[in-house]
C-alpha cells in the first residue's frame, strides 16, 4: 500500500511512541500533584514546552498545550477577539480556512462581531489588495493560514503579518497545521504572526495533541475552564505524555525539515510534469506552492471514484481534504478558486510524507494512467 | 534587515579612569559568557565603544533580544553597512527606516562623510537620502532638532555604515567588577529583585536557602531553583547553598517563647549564612527584607537580627513600597515564580503575635539555653550546592 494522504494524517513516528510509551510509564502522576512523582511529571512537561518555545522561539510561558489544530484555531479566534473586544468586533478570514477557523467565527458572529472574508485568486493565494482594503480599524483578529491543506496554497505571510501590524492593532493568527515541519515558520519579530497553531498528527505525532503559540504576553480568554492549569489559559488535567511526544515530534519535524522540502519538491514537480499529458487533467495546486500537497481536478468525474479506484490498487489519496470529505458537496476551498464547474466534483488531493520512496511515485504514475484509462472509457 | 554589527556604549564604565580596562574587559567576559551559545559572536573592544558582531543573521537578531539584559550597557545601535554607491544607501536608508515604527514621527538624516573624494558633498547627501526616504515612505516630517528618528550614515572609503535605533541597555556595572555577595534568597518576591539591584551594581551574588523538609516541600526548593535559572539570566552563573535547615527551625520551636521564634529563627540563618560567605569569600550578605512590611522588618527587629554577625549586611530594597518592588519582579520575570503557594523556610512555623519589637539583650538569653553552633556547623556541612543556569542536558533527553 502507498499512503499519499499525509495531509489528513501522518503515521506517528516510533521515536514519538517510544516517548509516548515511557512517559505514561514512569511519568503519569498529574503534574499539578503536589507529591515527588507530580513534580518530576510538572519538570518533564516544563521541558517539553520550553522545547517547543527553544524551537519556535517564543517563551515557554506562551506555549498552550491543546488536543489539536481544531481546538487550538477555536481558542485563538474566540480567545483573541473576547478578550480584545475593545479593539474592535469585526473578524477577518480568508475564504480557504480550515472549517475550525470559519466556524470558529461564525459561531462569534452570535456575540456581536462581524466576519468578513479575503478572497483568493486560482491558486488559492489571497489577494493582498482584499485584504488591505478590508482591513480596517476595528478589526480584532485576523486568521490567515500558512498553507492551505486542499491546494497546497502558500500564503505570502510576511506580508500579511506586516500589512495587519503596520494598519491595525488586530491580532494575526496564523494555522500552520499544514506548513509546520513542511516550509520555514517565521514565528518572531514584527514580521510574524501573534499566534499560530500546530498540530501532533500532522508531523507524526499523536492525534489529540498540539498547541497554540503565542508570540508575546497578550490578553487571550480561556474556553475550557476549571482547574487553571497552563497558565489559567486551557483548564483539565494537562496529558503530560501526548505533550512530551508533541516535543519530540516538534524537534524531529524541524530537524526534517530542510531535507523533506527538496525531496518533496522534487516529487511534486514531476508530478506536475507527469499531470500534463492528461488534457482533461487540470493542477490545481501552484508551482510555488508548498512541496507536499498536490491536488488536481478532473473534468466531468466524481473525485471519489477515483479515490476509489486508486485504492483498489493499493494507493491512498483522498478527495479535497479529509475533514469534509464525506459531505457530497463542492468543497468551499474549491468554490473560492472560482473554478470551473465541469472540474469541481473532480478535485483529488495527493500529499506526501515520510516513508515514500522514488518507486513508490512512479508506481503512482503507472497507476493514476491504468485508471484514468479505465475510468474515462466507462 | 541584515546588521552588520552593534555598536555597544559604555555609560558608567566611562566614568572610571585608570580601573576602566578593567571594566571593559569584565563586560568582554561577562557577553562572552552569555553568548557561549552563540558560536559565531566576535567581540571588538575599543576605549569607548565595543562592537558584537556575527556572520548569521539569526544570531545577529539573538543578540539584539538579548543585550538589554546585560549590565555594564548605557546603550546600542545594529549598524547596518552597505557599499559606497547612492543607489545602494538609498535603498539601504529606506530598508531600515521602514523597520521601524516610523509613521507620524519627525525625522532626520545626519551624513559624517569621512571619505572627503566621495563625489557628493555631506549636505548634499544628507538632502538627496533624506528626501528619497520621505519619498518613499509617506507619513513622516523632517525636523532637524531632535527628530523622533536620526539616521546616521557614515561615509568611509571602503563601504557606509548606518544606524537609527539607540536601544537602552540595562545600565549599572558588569557583574562581577564590584566583588561577590551572599544573598538570602527565600522564594518569595522580594530577595530575586534584590538580586537584580545587587547585580546591577556589578555585585557577583551566590545565593543561599533554608529548606526545611518535610516541613517544606520540594516543589518550594523547585521554585527557589528556578529563581535562581532566572536571575542567572542577568550574570552568567550563579550558585545555590540548599540549607537542611530542619533541626534548628524545631530546636528553636521548643525552646525560644513563641513570640520570638521568628526573630530567633532569622538569627540562626544570619549565623549559617555567614559561615557560607566567609567560606565561599563574599564580602557581604544580601536580603530582600523591606521597613515594615512584616513583624521581622521592624527597626528592633533588624537590629536584634544584624547582633549575630559584623558583616555587612546590605538591604537593597529597605525603603522600596511593596508595588513597586512586585512591579520590577514582574519586568525581570521572577514574580510568577515567586507567588506559587508553597510553603517556605519564612511562613512554615509562623508564630500568631510576633513580637515586633524584640530585644538583643533578651534574645541573647533565650538561645544561651542551646547549643545552636552545633546544630549550624552542621547545617553548613550538609548543603547542597547547585549551580546555574543549569545545562538543559538532563534525565528527559531520551524522551524529548
Amino acid at each position: 500500500m502507498i499512503y499519499l494522504d499525509h495531509s489528513a494524517t501522518t503515521k506517528p513516528d516510533p521515536a514519538v511512541l517510544q516517548t509516548f510509551i515511557q512517559a505514561n510509564e514512569r511519568y503519569y502522576a498529574n503534574p499539578a500533584s503536589l507529591h515527588q512523582m507530580g513534580v518530576e511529571a510538572n519538570a518533564l512537561l516544563t521541558r517539553a514546552r520550553e522545547q517547543i518555545a527553544d524551537i519556535i522561539k517564543t517563551s515557554p510561558e506562551q506555549i498552550i498545550f491543546t488536543s489539536g489544530g481544531s481546538e487550538s484555531n477555536n481558542f485563538a479566534i474566540k480567545g483573541l477577539a473576547r478578550a480584545n473586544k475593545h479593539r474592535g468586533m469585526k473578524i477577518l478570514v480568508s475564504a480557504i480556512e480550515h472549517a475550525s477557523v470559519l466556524e470558529s467565527a461564525k459561531a462569534l458572529e452570535k456575540e456581536g462581531f462581524t466576519i468578513d472574508t479575503i478572497d483568493v485568486d486560482e491558486h488559492g493565494v489571497i489577494l493582498i489588495e482584499d485584504l488591505k482594503q478590508k482591513l480596517t480599524k476595528d478589526t480584532v483578529v485576523v486568521s490567515i493560514m500558512h498553507v492551505n491543506n486542499e491546494m497546497g496554497a502558500v500564503q505570502p505571510v510576511t506580508e500579511i503579518a506586516n500589512i495587519i501590524h503596520q494598519n491595525s492593532r488586530a491580532f494575526y493568527h496564523m494555522d500552520a497545521v499544514q506548513s509546520f515541519g513542511k516550509i520555514p515558520v517565521q514565528f518572531k519579530g514584527e514580521d510574524g504572526p501573534d499566534a499560530i497553531t500546530v498540530s501532533g498528527h500532522k508531523i507524526n505525532g499523536l492525534k489529540g495533541s498540539g498547541f497554540l503559540a503565542l508570540r508575546k504576553q497578550v490578553n487571550i480568554n480561556p474556553i475550557i475552564h476549571g482547574g487553571g492549569q497552563e497558565m489559567g489559559y486551557r483548564s483539565g488535567t494537562v496529558a503530560v505524555p501526548q505533550d512530551v511526544a508533541l516535543a519530540k515530534a516538534t524537534r524531529l519535524a524541524i530537524e526534517k525539515q530542510p531535507q523533506k522540502a527538496l525531496q518533496y519538491s522534487k516529487w511534486r514537480d514531476d508530478l506536475h510534469e507527469f499531470f500534463k499529458q492528461f488534457p482533461y487533467v487540470h493542477v490545481l495546486s501552484g508551482s510555488e506552492g508548498a512541496p507536499h500537497i498536490i491536488s488536481c481536478a478532473v473534468k466531468g468525474l466524481k473525485g471519489e471514484i477515483l479515490v476509489n479506484a486508486m485504492q483498489h490498487e493499493g494507493i491512498i489519496i483522498s478527495t479535497s481534504s479529509a475533514c469534509s470529505s464525506k459531505e457530497h458537496t463542492v468543497s468551499h476551498v474549491v468554490r473560492a478558486i472560482k473554478l470551473d464547474p465541469s472540474y469541481e466534483k473532480g478535485v483529488i488531493r495527493m500529499s506526501l510524507g515520510e516513508g515514500i520512496t522514488d518507486a513508490d511515485i512512479e508506481t503512482f504514475k503507472a497507476v493514476f494512467s491504468k485508471v484514468m484509462h479505465q475510468v474515462k472509457e466507462m | 534587515m541584515k546588521w552588520h554589527e552593534i555598536l555597544i556604549r559604555y555609560g558608567e564604565i566611562t566614568t572610571k579612569g585608570r580601573n576602566r580596562k578593567l571594566f571593559i574587559n569584565r563586560l568582554k567576559e561577562n557577553l562572552r559568557y552569555t553568548f557561549a551559545d552563540i558560536p559565531n559572536l566576535r567581540i571588538r573592544s575599543e576605549r569607548d565603544r565595543m562592537y558584537l558582531s556575527s556572520e548569521v543573521d539569526t544570531e545577529m537578531e539573538e543578540l539584539i533580544e538579548r543585550l538589554p539584559h546585560i549590565f555594564g550597557i548605557h546603550s546600542f545601535s545594529p549598524v547596518a553597512q552597505c557599499e559606497p554607491t547612492l543607489e545602494v544607501m538609498k535603498d539601504l536608508a529606506v530598508e531600515i527606516v521602514k523597520g521601524m515604527d516610523y509613521k507620524g514621527k519627525t525625522f532626520k538624516v545626519n551624513v559624517k562623510r569621512s571619505f572627503k573624494k566621495f563625489p557628493m558633498e555631506t549636505y548634499e547627501l544628507q538632502q538627496t537620502i533624506g528626501s528619497y526616504v520621505l519619498g518613499s515612505l509617506p507619513g513622516m516630517t523632517v525636523q532637524m532638532k531632535n527628530p523622533d528618528i536620526e539616521l546616521r550614515v557614515e561615509v568611509r572609503e571602503k563601504a557606509v555604515y548606518m544606524m537609527v535605533d539607540v536601544i537602552h541597555g540595562a545600565g549599572g556595572l558588569p557583574i562581577g567588577s564590584n566583588g561577590k555577595a551572599l544573598l538570602l534568597l527565600s522564594g518569595g518576591i522580594d530577595s530575586p529583585v534584590a538580586a537584580y539591584y545587587m547585580m546591577k551594581r556589578g555585585v557577583r551574588v551566590e545565593a543561599i536557602h533554608f529548606f526545611s523538609p518535610p516541613f517544606t516541600s520540594d516543589q518550594s526548593l523547585g521554585k527557589v531553583k528556578e529563581l535562581c535559572e532566572k536571575i542567572s539570566r542577568f550574570g552568567g552563573n550563579i550558585r545555590l547553598h540548599v540549607i537542611p535547615f530542619t533541626e534548628i527551625q524545631q530546636k528553636i520551636q521548643s525552646s525560644v517563647p513563641e513570640n520570638v521564634t521568628m526573630t530567633s529563627t532569622r538569627r540562626m540563618m544570619m549565623k549559617v549564612a555567614d559561615i557560607v560567605r566567609k567560606e565561599i569569600d563574599a564580602k557581604a550578605i544580601v536580603t530582600g527584607e523591606n521597613l515594615g512590611q512584616v513583624a521581622s522588618q521592624t527597626l528592633e527587629s533588624l537590629a536584634a537580627i544584624n547582633d549575630v554577625t559584623t558583616t555587612p549586611i546590605l538591604r537593597p530594597l529597605i525603603t522600596f513600597d511593596k508595588l513597586e518592588i512586585i512591579e520590577v519582579a514582574q519586568k525581570i520575570g521572577t514574580y510568577d515564580i515567586s507567588i506559587r503557594p508553597f510553603e517556605d523556610c519564612c511562613t512554615v512555623f509562623t508564630p500568631a503575635n510576633p513580637k515586633t519589637k524584640p530585644r538583643v539583650e533578651k534574645m541573647n538569653y533565650y538561645e544561651s539555653f542551646t547549643d545552636f553552633d552545633e546544630m549550624i556547623e552542621r547545617a553548613v556541612k550538609n548543603r547542597e550546592i547547585h549551580s546555574f543556569p543549569k545545562k538543559k542536558t538532563d534525565e528527559f533527553l531520551d524522551l524529548l
